[in-house]
């Protein structure tokens, strides 16, 4: 008895006092800052808890060449936008992360720095959100933690052989850390194609193993891609309003990255331009047995799929532009050549044989979840929630891909959802505080 | 429905195929299916396989019949060929497959079928069964598909079919990627 009640003493002495607050924001990346944004707006206190500092991915774990995949006319935040000398271009790595940084300033969001989450959990009627720098009772909470916390590596990683390096997009910086010799990137979304294109340029033979992905040209008629993609409406799609319903949906939000690059020189980077510059394309990484990487005999099907739906793409923003009558006033419409695939693609490659050192996973991200203490995964361990608004009441998460549109991953893509959220957020909040004054009014 | 949209019938029953899908996106358990073959050695490299029972949507089930396959290999193989060759039954599962899945396709968007023809090629390198050079595998080293399709589509339409059925094709993929075997003697 004494020594539990000792013990709780010496607890509360070291433990800061609970502090209360409508809602907690978590991470102070472009999404958690728009949500900020949106909730000082409509007079909303809250707490923007942030693991390290604002822009955290950006600062801490993207590689050194990365740009964004989006011209900067397209960089806007609520309350904010792009005001630089380069409209057309795409922002650096640390432009970004200022970008982002300079809106937290602009917005005086109330960012908490260095402030893990460790924990939340439902109780007191709403959510004990744990910090490194003591506890939170928030009535509601926002996820803005990221999309890309992990990378999402496959099983068959175990199989690979012990000296062979492993990299991921969040542990690679740039090719001086890459032992010479060849490199087996796998994957060929925007993150594997540019990887290889850097390392095949930096002199490691390059091999790329190509499952399913989504082949679209920088520019097109002599417009950025992005600019077709707004313009026609195809980013502002939501997720409730897909012609095949939730199957659109589940396959729209899992779908690679399109295979973009951001470049002072509008490079078009597909497979083709890859393998110009001598890399090999091989099919999806099946296997790794006896030292051996096997490959998936589905590499030309890959390529037809991607070249099929590039096809569908432009013709359908074709369409659109000459219905809008713009077709005059543009180029005439490129078509691009299919993807060019060996007469007889590896299927099987002797790793030392081939001097392969180094495999990059180029294989996608998951979210880490590890601190939610709530039941909202389903059984793939992904979020449950109908457009941002989570399986739990209070909750929501903002910036993983097709949350409520197409654009809703991108910088420009976190205004619309921001809004609709925390509107949504302050009803909930109305709607409680309506229930609490019921709960006072009924017993007098 | 609007009733001046003409329906693609392709012999396909689309509705019953996405109401299964539905049900078992809702029941993973019941998804859970396991084929199965049985063969008895006849005389010679003639053999008699039967496929009878499966087991799926979480019981037991069967053929309407048991289906039987032989499989033999070609006289100049110093054999009767009462059959066709088990890498000849390979070639005709794929295209089997193939083709059910772009009947399946055409019918879900609405494609009305005239006539799907493919005829397959598959090459392999003697050497490698007959244990003289070990750098050749057993199998084939590449298989060629070719379909020749009537339909109401366009050439894309088509091609697109060709290439959804092989996305979603099983025997593709147990060809085109590693399958854990095990062979055991009891």
């Amino acid at each position: 008895m004494n020594a539990a009640a000792n013990g709780r003493a010496a607890g509360a002495a070291v433990r800061p006092p609970v502090r209360s607050i409508d809602v907690a924001v978590i991470g102070a990346g472009h999404s958690g800052l728009a949500m900020s944004h949106c909730l000082a707006a409509l007079g909303i206190e809250h707490v923007v808890l942030e693991r390290g500092e604002v822009a955290n991915a950006w600062r801490n774990e993207r590689w050194d060449s990365l740009r964004l995949l989006t011209p900067n006319w397209l960089s806007r935040l609520p309350g904010y936008q792009y005001r630089g000398p380069d409209p057309d271009g795409y922002m650096e790595r640390d432009a970004v992360a200022e970008f982002i940084a300079d809106y937290a300033r602009a917005t005086t969001a109330p960012v908490r720095t260095g402030t893990a989450v460790c924990s939340v959990e439902a109780g007191g009627g709403g959510y004990r959100v744990r910090t490194w720098r003591g506890d939170w009772q928030a009535r509601a909470v926002v996820l803005a933690s990221g999309a890309f916390n992990r990378p999402a590596i496959p099983r068959l990683a175990a199989d690979l052989p012990a000296g062979v390096a492993q990299l991921t997009p969040l542990s690679y910086r740039n090719p001086s850390q890459v032992a010479d010799g060849g490199v087996l990137v796998v994957g060929a979304s925007a993150s594997g194609l540019q990887l290889a294109d850097e390392l095949q340029r930096a002199g490691h033979p390059v091999t790329i193993a190509t499952g399913e992905h989504v082949r679209m040209p920088r520019h097109y008629r002599g417009r950025d891609i992005q600019w077709w993609m707004e313009a026609a409406g195809l980013l502002d799609e939501r997720f409730d309003a897909l012609r095949n319903g939730r199957d659109d949906l589940a396959r729209a939000r899992a779908v690679a990255s399109p295979q973009l690059v951001g470049s002072r020189e509008r490079a078009i980077m597909d497979l083709n331009a890859l393998a110009g510059e001598g890399a090999r394309i091989v099919g999806r990484l099946a296997a790794v047995r006896d030292g051996r990487a096997l490959f998936s005999g589905s590499l030309r099907n890959a390529c037809a799929l991607a070249d099929l739906k590039l096809g569908r793409l432009l013709a359908a923003l074709d369409e659109w532009a000459t219905g809008r009558g713009l077709g005059d006033g543009l180029p005439a419409g490129e078509r691009f050549a299919p993807t060019r695939t060996d007469a007889s693609p590896a299927t099987s490659l002797d790793l030392e044989r081939e001097n392969i050192r180094t495999v990059l996973w180029a294989t996608g991200f998951r979210p880490d979840y590890s601190w939610l203490q709530l039941p909202v995964l389903d059984r793939k361990g992904a979020l449950r929630h109908q457009g941002g608004v989570v399986d739990a009441p209070g909750l929501y998460v903002m910036g993983l891909p097709f949350l409520r549109r197409r654009k809703s991953s991108f910088i420009h893509g976190a205004e619309d959802d921001a809004r609709d959220l925390s509107e949504h957020l302050a009803d909930y909040l109305d709607a409680m505080a309506g229930r609490c004054r019921d709960c006072i009014a009924v017993p007098s | 429905m609007d009733t001046k949209t003409i329906l693609a019938d392709n012999g396909v029953n689309v509705e019953a195929l996405l109401g299964a899908r539905e049900a078992l996106t809702q029941a993973p358990e019941a998804a859970r299916f396991k084929w199965r073959a049985s063969c008895e050695w006849a005389h010679g490299t003639h053999a008699r396989s039967t496929i009878d029972t499966f087991y799926g949507l979480g019981e037991e089930q069967k053929h309407r019949q048991p289906h039987r396959i032989e499989t033999d290999h070609p006289e100049l193989f110093a054999a009767e060929d009462h059959a066709a060759t088990p890498v000849e039954v390979v070639l005709a599962g794929l295209a089997g497959c193939l083709t059910a899945g772009i009947a399946a396709v055409a019918q879900n968007r609405n494609i009305q079928l005239r006539s799907v023809k493919a005829t397959l090629e598959a090459g392999m390198d003697l050497q490698g069964i007959l244990g003289i050079d070990g750098d050749v595998r057993n199998g084939f080293d590449g298989i060629q598909v070719k379909y020749t399709i009537d339909a109401d589509a366009t050439r894309e339409e088509i091609e697109a079919l060709v290439a959804q059925s092989q996305k979603r094709s099983a025997v593709f993929d147990i060809i085109t990627n590693p399958t854990d075997v095990s062979v055991t003697v009891s």
